[in-house]
């Protein structure tokens, strides 16, 4: 047995290992460091949790535990790099499920009923706010998985009134909250049960709203609300672990949403309310003249024998068709050729923060050459070919010079002041932000259709 | 396009507008190129090496006049190459605008459409046209090598078995581009180097240059909007004169820069600086020509007065490197006015309307200003005339006062959390508003290629709230607590696993 005193200490110390694992990824040297601290504090946090006094039932712990780990290894060996943004999305679900049942079990806990006054008020309204947030997360972020995974339309699903309908539940929310503060023993039980219902609906109509474009910023907004769920879930357990963690992994997120919003140039809350994936209706955007040139692999690969630095930009497309491997041997072959080849990033490129950045290092592509829009900006003035991979709103000139276009004012990648660009799509489609993209009519971009793996393979086959 | 470059007829121009490099990069903006033949001989381009950059050689100045649409200059034109010009050319090249009204008239009489390249305006887009800039960094560099040349001793201090050398000391009066790139270039030397300048504003520039910032106890700032400076008041000219003047005694080598468009050159360094100078000593007057910064400097020439300070009145313009810079910017400028294909004379653009001093037989000169202050913004308080000063105060008041309501609402909010909630809650409330902070401060460090760990491991840790279930479980399967606990454990775990397993396979696939 672990006295209180003991596990506070515990507690404190797996506390300051959490902020050193996050910290850790402040560089790739250091950050697999920061995963080994943040593994050695959940063990001691749950190590002397469970040896704690106030803990039963330790084999129901044990099994629980024992197959969730399967799982999980399971889950996590088997997931494709190309796939991440559904299993971030499904764990996020976890959370807030786990929040959810922590709540319910928290207002049964017959210590609960022992309370009195304000503590006893606090307490449940802790126990309130926590389910709230837990249900949000909850349907939320399956609602994403969906979303990501292809099972649900990813396109925005708008209908009248739903900032009023939204605004209601909520004020219905908060009056079922007083009267559940105010109900004695568990007679609140079924205001809860109410609550939870509604604030499932809302998660899910908020997802549901946001457009595939988006999905960056609401996979990182749901990183924050399982973050503030698990804070919540600390206050009504009156535990300082989970206050720290949870406030930690909220910022996190918060932060998360920020950066891809700034990268979008949209306010946080135009994503959150907006639907942005669907304003083609605004679309008075300029009339694009000129036509479009279509091009062959033999010709790109002429152009890449002939040009001294690449610099590929990789989006979505490339994700979709997990084309990451032949692109790596594509920028082998040329930098055996004594080509200079890098790659742009854009923030928002894929459907996750730094996507991008995982699939090229799972692909073996070194870090070194994968630079991010403000250090490489510059450089397309001075590159003589640029190969956007599946990528179409994040290389859009009309984010710079059409301030009609929806897009306008949006950092983008500059590729149009290359030589030569060659924009590797599977279609002519305009992309999620559904506005047409200008650079396909420059006559210095030839497009090459097709799939982009299929696509980057004949090019190295062409190289040989 | 065809794009034409004489041979400079100035004498001591020894520079040329277009070198091989260029010329390359005009053909590839789809310019074709014809350069009279030793047009660049002084600044050692030959014939042969501009033929195999692809440029076409002609034989004279009428030729090239005769066949170019777009003629490339250093300096003005004059009245007889005016005469061999034809009508609607377009023309970039030095004009010094402000003091060449007759040369305006006359282009615009032969209805040349002139851009004038020291007139580009100097805003950021436009840097890498401006020759103002480039021509100033030469002579930065060139003017210390001169000092450093006339100069007897080392300019870097040494301690050698024969003895002990101390490093000399620099004097750079204005810190404009040219005032920079000496400093950068004495600094790299090995010199001691000060430096002075009425705009505070490029205090923060000379400092990050290595250079020691002089200043006089006078709160004056020289700043305009124009981005040069402008003339003193007397109180403080008197101030500068002294720290001058004690300055003098001490430093071995002066570089003035100081200029102002349009005007002669402000008079900084008087017979007395020169006289308490140290035999031995030298001073480099990047200003000769405008008449110089010092009183007893000659224009084009190096001389030793009487008390052995050399004054050197007369730079190298190191031609083949100016050549190169400059035709850089012509460059630069034709891209932006849309190479050969889509050349177009946008009046809409800021760049093309200030600098173009001729269009279509009129004379548009002077151009509306255009403010440029790169730290204005940046700058609240550095107030860059009395409007500016009532303004910056009033936003930097309103900021106070805003961050005062911030506070005070905050302050008021937690008041009344502490009246009604209990001693437990305001503990742990304490702990989570400090890890917010913490989380803020800790986050922003992360790098962006890793932000897809970051929100798996995020994930990893959000499963502590299995200890919610883990307080939870009960012994008997019966208490629908411990179905609930059980369920929370299962998902929380996953998470955890999950969660770190997946990170951990991510990091290790980032490599070099």
């Amino acid at each position: 047995m672990i006295s209180t005193q003991i596990q506070t200490a515990a507690y404190l110390f797996a506390g300051i290992l959490f902020i050193l694992s996050l910290g850790g990824l402040s560089s790739q040297e250091s950050a697999k460091r920061g995963v080994l601290y943040g593994i050695i504090g959940m063990i001691i946090a749950i190590v002397t949790t469970v040896l704690g006094a106030q803990v039963e039932g330790h084999i129901y712990i044990v099994i629980a535990i024992a197959l969730a780990s399967i799982i999980g290894i399971f889950l996590a060996r088997r997931v494709e790099m190309t796939s991440m943004p559904q299993l971030v999305a499904i764990l996020h679900s976890f959370v807030g499920l786990a929040a959810v049942l922590v709540g319910f079990g928290s207002y049964l806990d017959p210590h609960t009923a022992t309370l009195t006054g304000a503590a006893h008020s606090i307490h449940l309204i802790e126990v309130y706010i926590g389910v709230f947030i837990g249900a949000i997360t909850f349907t939320g972020s399956v609602v994403a998985w969906g979303k990501l995974e292809g099972k649900i339309r990813s396109k925005a699903l708008l209908y009248p009134g739903r900032h009023v309908i939204n605004i209601i539940l909520v004020i219905i929310c908060i009056v079922l909250g007083v009267l559940f503060a105010s109900a004695p023993g568990t007679e609140g039980m079924i205001h809860l049960y109410i609550m939870t219902a509604i604030a499932s609906f809302i998660g899910v109509m908020l997802v549901m709203a946001i457009g595939g474009a988006d999905m960056p910023v609401v996979v990182s907004m749901l990183n924050s609300y399982s973050g503030w769920a698990a804070a919540a879930a600390g206050f009504m357990l009156g535990n300082d672990l989970l206050i720290i963690t949870g406030a930690l992994v909220g910022s996190s997120g918060a932060i998360l949403s920020i950066i891809m919003c700034k990268a979008m140039n949209r306010s946080f809350l135009s994503v959150i309310f907006g639907g942005f994936g669907n304003t083609t209706a605004s679309g008075s955007a300029k009339e694009i003249t000129g036509e479009v040139t279509a091009s062959n692999h033999a010709e790109v690969a002429q152009l890449l024998k002939d040009a001294k630095s690449v610099i590929i930009v990789p989006g979505y497309g490339m994700a979709v068709a997990k084309a990451q491997y032949p692109v790596h041997e594509l920028v082998q072959k040329l930098t055996e050729k004594g080509k200079t080849v890098r790659f742009g990033i854009h923030p928002v490129a894929g459907r996750l923060p730094g996507h991008m950045n995982v699939l090229l290092a799972e692909a073996n592509v070194s870090y070194d050459i994968v630079l991010e829009m403000d250090e490489i900006n510059e450089d397309f003035s001075e590159t003589d070919l640029v190969l956007v991979i599946g990528a179409n709103d994040i290389v859009n000139p009309s984010a710079k010079d059409d301030s009609s276009s929806p897009i306008y004012g949006m950092p983008v990648l500059e590729v149009w002041n290359a030589n030569k660009t060659i924009v590797m799509k599977r279609s002519m489609a305009s992309g999620y932000a559904g506005v047409q993209n200008p650079l396909f009519f420059h006559d210095n971009t030839d497009m090459l259709y097709g799939d982009a793996k299929d696509s980057v393979q004949k090019l190295n086959a062409q190289l040989q | 396009m065809k794009v034409g470059i004489p041979k400079e007829i100035v004498d001591n121009e020894n520079r040329v507008a277009a070198t091989p490099k260029t010329v390359k990069r005009l053909i590839k903006q789809g310019f074709e190129v014809f350069i009279e033949t030793k047009a660049g001989e002084n600044a050692q381009y030959s014939d042969e090496s501009f033929q195999s950059a692809g440029a076409h050689i002609l034989t004279s100045a009428q030729e090239i006049y005769s066949t170019a649409d777009i003629i490339l200059k250093v300096q003005a034109v004059s009245s007889e190459e005016i005469n061999m010009m034809q009508e609607e050319q377009v023309m970039l090249s030095y004009l010094n605008p402000a003091q060449n009204g007759d040369l305006l008239q006359q282009l615009a009489n032969k209805r040349i459409n002139a851009i004038a390249m020291d007139a580009i305006p100097r805003i950021s887009r436009a840097q890498k046209m401006d020759v103002l800039s480039s021509m100033a960094n030469i002579a930065g560099y060139r003017s210390v090598i001169e000092g450093a040349n006339y100069f007897g001793r080392f300019l870097n201090g040494q301690i050698t078995a024969a003895g002990k050398v101390d490093p000399a000391k620099v004097l750079v009066i204005g810190a404009g581009v040219a005032g920079l790139a000496a400093i950068g270039t004495a600094k790299s030397l090995g010199a001691i180097v000060r430096a002075f300048d009425t705009r505070m504003e490029v205090a923060e520039q000379i400092n990050s240059m290595g250079a020691e910032f002089l200043t006089v106890d006078i709160d004056e700032d020289g700043s305009t909007d124009s981005g040069y400076s402008k003339v003193m008041s007397q109180a403080f000219i008197d101030a500068e004169m002294a720290l001058f003047k004690e300055q003098a005694k001490e430093v071995d080598i002066i570089i003035t820069t100081a200029q102002i468009p349009g005007r002669s050159a402000p008079k900084l360094i008087l017979d007395y600086h020169v006289a308490a100078m140290k035999p031995g000593s030298v001073i480099v007057d990047l200003a000769a020509s405008s008449g110089g910064n010092c009183s007893l400097t000659r224009n084009n020439e190096v001389y030793t007065t009487d008390n052995g300070v050399t004054i050197v009145g007369k730079i190298d313009q190191l031609p083949a490197q100016a050549s190169q810079l400059y035709g850089n910017n012509l460059c630069h400028l034709l891209d932006d006015m849309g190479k050969a294909e889509h050349f177009k004379i946008d009046l809409e653009d800021d760049v093309v309307k200030r600098a173009m001093v001729c269009r279509n037989g009129e004379i548009h000169w002077p151009p509306e200003p255009l403010p440029v202050s790169p730290t204005k913004t940046k700058n609240d308080t550095q107030a860059l005339d009395e409007n500016a000063a009532s303004t910056a105060t009033t936003s930097a008041m309103s900021k106070g006062v805003r961050m005062f309501i911030t506070l005070g609402i905050i302050a008021a909010l937690l008041y009344l959390i502490g009246l009604v909630a209990p001693t437990e809650f305001m503990g742990h409330f304490t702990v989570f508003v400090l890890s917010v902070f913490i989380g803020w401060q800790v986050i922003w460090n992360v790098s962006h290629s890793l932000h897809t760990p970051l929100m798996a491991v995020t994930n990893a840790i959000s499963g502590i709230i299995i200890i919610g279930g883990l307080l939870q479980t009960r012994n008997s399967l019966s208490d629908p607590m411990t179905i609930l606990a059980f369920i929370a454990i299962f998902v929380a775990s996953i998470n955890i696993v999950g969660g770190f397993f997946v990170t951990h396979r991510m990091l290790k696939m980032f490599r070099k």
